[in-house]
């Protein structure tokens, strides 16, 4: 987490709602509050409000409902560029008629800035994406990841304090997306501007971000620091979003203080810490971490509840193993462990006893 | 050099792809064969032959071939009219055309470029027989044989074995060749004989002229016909001309005895010269002016018909403007090119915020508009130009609700149609479609999102449009623009209804031409120097724009 962030709030969702037909509501009481030099994402699956936030943020949707605030101060019914928002758009939106020069040089033509800090301005801000010597060429003779950097440089030249990212890295492969994101990540820490970044890219969001917040349904269903998000999940729909995840059905037989015992479908008894379950008989979906199983029954402790698992596939991934089994009835039970020298690599077929720690699985809402 | 790549069957790879790809061409031809034919049958050749005739003039060297050869000598700078011998050339010329009935056709012609001359030609062609049936009547009143044709064949015709002088054969084919457009090329069961063609020269011409022409074109037998009264003329010429005794000596074949004498009673004849003959039909003639003209267009090729395209005429003092009265087509090129720019500005400033709006209206609300748009496509032009004509007129709708309105005084109503806002008004509501298309098309394919970025760096929404949109919007101002100013450049119609007389194009200019006047010359100059402009401006848009900056869609 960064040091830069402060307490009080720079940007302020307010019980913001939004429609569009006047029947459905795509965004629903939507509170946020984020301090200066955050980095944070909006995670979603399509459909869940994450974009329609940041558009209504950005000023080309307007709020249905509740207020949104900047520095203090409504911005309801301040028009987008009034707003001094930087913005970096999926398609990259780079002019197609003009240069890379050209193109970083409009934020500051329409804001009027003298010719020679023009270009003082765009040299530097070609110089922190590494695209100085692009500075002449057209958008359209770069490649996709050149073009990214040219709208990240475009939405910083005229400093911004404030930057929107709207899953700028969706159209690039792989290698240069993880790249492009430690880029992102650092330059936006060493500017200490505040970031809004969406994405449907979970890693991304987790690797990114000082904060996440998962959206579903029009909702924010949990705001937190990356590892708090996957290892204490709020809610199944955060549990089955972040991560790979095994869920086990069931009702609580018990709850102790800051544990409790949960009686699967099958019948069988496992451990679990109580999250979104407070009373005894309630049914529940637990989560576990594919990599929080334990197959080795000398690691946990001797009171452990365990359960008995048939091995269905073994798949060698180089730097883990994958494992699939069929626990307490269901058949996609996975789980990963590391490629070490002293690993048991599992043979299809063969019978044996998983446990875990009660802390890793989470009784969730069902 | 590097080494031949070969193909897998060891064929050069070259000449493998070259046959693979030759399949492929010739069947791209073998589909589009029938469409190139159909437009070169109809269109490139025809238009070609149209645009060829603005410099073709093969009509006075054909019409009258031996005038024009004789003409060559005349001094045009001088007031003296041409020669004897030219009006004597023009005798005979003349006597065939007008048998063929082609002397006004000349007579037109030439009367593009000087007027009279059409009824000069059209009352000559009347008299010449006149001229020669003095000589014909001395003849016959000598001796009645001369009114025999089978005798006059028998004299002309060539004998068995015996020479015959194909060169006065060849050039007389050739000449009425020439004349008719067509080819007299029949077996005509006749040809000169050497001896009497030596001793009768012009005698022969003109009887070779006049059997070739029955023969071909009243598919009579030479033998059975009399001959025209110009062969008499010829004859009294032939006879008459210096020399002609000693000639007449040396001739020893059929009718030797009747010619001796007739040339016996030849200075009995009156003789009456040609340029007095003429000047008794028409004094006309004897003006140099009309001998200008001819000697002025007497050659195969002319810019004749492009000088007078662009309001100018050939003098003996060179190029020279026309006489103010007379100067018409500039100032109507002028004004086609100011007026398609008026109509084809109109059309960018209506059409542009309606394709605007279709580019960004949700499909179901654009397809309506579409329609709209589309819906003049669907209405015969001549209605919507006729409806124009009912709605733009003095008495008509607008000019009502104006009066009803109080905006204009009743006695003083809008001229609205009848000159060139009629035509703007009609032509831009009727080319508007033309414009709203591309414009539409290129729109749809700007992201909403380059103008949101636009805003989000700061900018307006004026200039998030100027800067952004618009630029990107150009291709398709470009192609509607092209489209609109080359079609109505060339329209025709709607002035035609509307246009009164202030308000008509070029294209008036030329359908008048080509349907009223028959100057099909002057037409296709006027017609070649639309298509030059019509490039012209495309190849300047091509420089300044770019063609590749055209777009009709995608």
């Amino acid at each position: 987490m960064s040091e830069a962030i402060s307490d009080t709030a720079f940007v302020e969702f307010e019980r913001v709602q939004k429609s569009y037909d006047g029947e459905n509501l795509v965004v629903k009481d939507l509170n946020l509050s984020m301090p200066k030099g955050e980095f944070l994402t909006m995670l979603g699956p399509s459909g869940s409000g994450k974009t329609t936030c940041l558009m209504m943020l950005a000023g080309f949707e307007t709020a249905t409902h509740g207020a949104i605030r900047l520095d203090g101060v409504s911005i309801n019914n301040i028009p987008p560029h009034k707003r001094g928002i930087g913005m970096v758009f999926q398609n990259y939106a780079l002019f197609p008629h003009m240069t890379v020069a050209e193109n970083l040089s409009f934020p500051l033509e329409v804001r009027k800035i003298g010719k020679s800090t023009r270009e003082e301005k765009v040299m530097r801000a070609l110089g922190m994406v590494q695209m100085q010597d692009f500075a002449g060429r057209r958008p359209a003779q770069l490649s996709g990841g050149q073009q990214q950097r040219i709208a990240l440089a475009r939405a910083l030249v005229f400093e911004p304090e404030l930057v929107l990212m709207d899953e700028p890295l969706g159209a690039l492969d792989k290698q240069l997306r993880e790249t492009l994101q430690f880029e992102i990540t650092n330059l936006a820490h060493e500017l200490g501007i505040t970031v809004v970044y969406v994405t449907h890219d979970q890693t991304e969001a987790l690797t990114m971000s000082d904060r996440v917040a998962v959206f579903d349904d029009g909702r924010i269903q949990q705001l937190a620091p990356p590892d708090e998000l996957y290892e204490a999940p709020h809610n199944s729909f955060v549990a089955q979003f972040i991560g790979e995840n095994n869920t086990l059905e069931g009702v609580v037989q018990e709850i102790k203080g800051n544990s409790c015992i949960v009686r699967l479908d099958s019948g069988d008894v496992i451990d679990a810490i109580p999250v979104n379950v407070s009373k005894v008989g309630e049914r529940t979906k637990v989560s576990i971490r594919p990599e929080r199983v334990e197959v080795d029954k000398s690691r946990l402790s001797p009171d452990a509840h365990t359960l008995k698992a048939e091995v269905l596939e073994f798949i060698y991934m180089g730097d883990i193993f994958r494992t699939r089994l069929r626990v307490a009835g269901t058949d996609n039970f996975v789980i990963k462990s590391r490629n070490a020298p002293d690993q048991v690599r599992l043979t299809p077929g063969s019978q044996i006893d998983i446990g875990w720690l009660a802390e890793d699985c989470r009784a969730l809402d069902a | 050099m590097a080494e031949q790549v070969l193909a897998a069957d060891g064929t050069p790879l070259k000449a493998s792809l070259n046959r693979a790809l030759r399949r492929q061409k010739m069947r791209a031809l073998v589909l589009i064969a029938p469409l190139l034919l159909f437009i070169m049958l109809t269109f490139i050749i025809p238009i070609g032959q149209m645009l060829f005739r603005s410099v073709e003039n093969s009509i006075v060297a054909d019409t009258i071939p031996r005038t024009v050869v004789a003409l060559d000598n005349w001094d045009a700078s001088g007031d003296a009219e041409p020669d004897e011998i030219v009006f004597q050339a023009l005798f005979y010329d003349l006597f065939v055309a007008s048998e063929a009935k082609l002397h006004t056709r000349l007579g037109s012609r030439l009367n593009y470029e000087s007027s009279g001359i059409s009824s000069l030609f059209r009352k000559s062609g009347r008299g010449l027989d006149d001229i020669a049936d003095v000589y014909k009547d001395a003849f016959v009143d000598q001796n009645d044989v001369w009114a025999d044709g089978a005798f006059w064949f028998e004299m002309m015709n060539t004998a068995d074995g015996a020479p015959s002088a194909d060169g006065v054969f060849a050039q007389q084919r050739d000449l009425l060749g020439n004349l008719t457009s067509s080819s007299v090329r029949k077996n005509i069961g006749f040809l000169p004989n050497q001896e009497i063609a030596r001793a009768l020269p012009l005698t022969t011409q003109t009887y070779t002229e006049w059997a070739l022409y029955v023969a071909n074109f009243d598919d009579d037998v030479v033998a059975d016909e009399k001959p025209w009264e110009s062969v008499y003329a010829a004859l009294f010429d032939d006879l008459h001309a210096p020399g002609a005794a000693e000639r007449l000596a040396n001739y020893t074949g059929t009718g030797a005895d009747e010619l001796n004498s007739a040339l016996a009673i030849v200075d009995t004849i009156p003789d009456q010269p040609y340029h007095a003959a003429f000047a008794d039909l028409d004094d006309g003639w004897l003006s140099p002016d009309v001998w200008r003209t001819i000697q002025a267009y007497a050659p195969r090729f002319t810019s004749g018909y492009f000088l007078n395209a662009i309001d100018l005429q050939n003098t003996d003092d060179g190029v020279e403007w026309r006489p103010e009265n007379e100067q018409i087509y500039l100032t109507l090129f002028v004004r086609t090119m100011i007026m398609s720019m008026t109509i084809t500005i109109s059309c960018i400033l209506l059409g542009y915020p309606v394709a605007w709006m279709l580019a960004n209206l949700p499909a179901r609300k654009a397809n309506m508009l579409m329609i709209l748009v589309l819906l003049p496509f669907w209405t015969s032009l001549l209605v919507r130009t006729s409806a124009w004509k009912v709605l733009l007129q003095n008495q008509g709708v607008i000019n009502d609700l104006l009066v009803w309105a109080g905006f204009v005084a009743d006695d003083n109503r809008l001229a609205l149609i009848n000159n060139a806002t009629g035509t703007v008004i009609a032509m831009t509501h009727i080319l508007l479609p033309f414009m709203i298309l591309p414009l539409y098309s290129v729109m749809q394919t700007i992201p909403i999102s380059y103008l949101r970025a636009a805003k989000s760096l700061g900018a307006t929404n004026w200039t998030a449009f100027w800067r952004v949109y618009f630029p990107q919007s150009v291709p398709g101002i470009g192609a509607g623009s092209i489209l609109v100013f080359i079609l109505s450049i060339g329209y025709y119609i709607t002035p035609e209804i509307v246009g009164g007389t202030k308000g008509v194009f070029i294209s008036n200019r030329i359908a008048y031409h080509i349907s009223s006047s028959l100057n099909w010359g002057l037409a296709a100059a006027l017609g070649a120097i639309l298509l030059a402009i019509v490039l012209a401006l495309y190849w300047a848009y091509d420089r300044i724009v770019g063609i590749d900056n055209v777009k009709l869609g995608g």
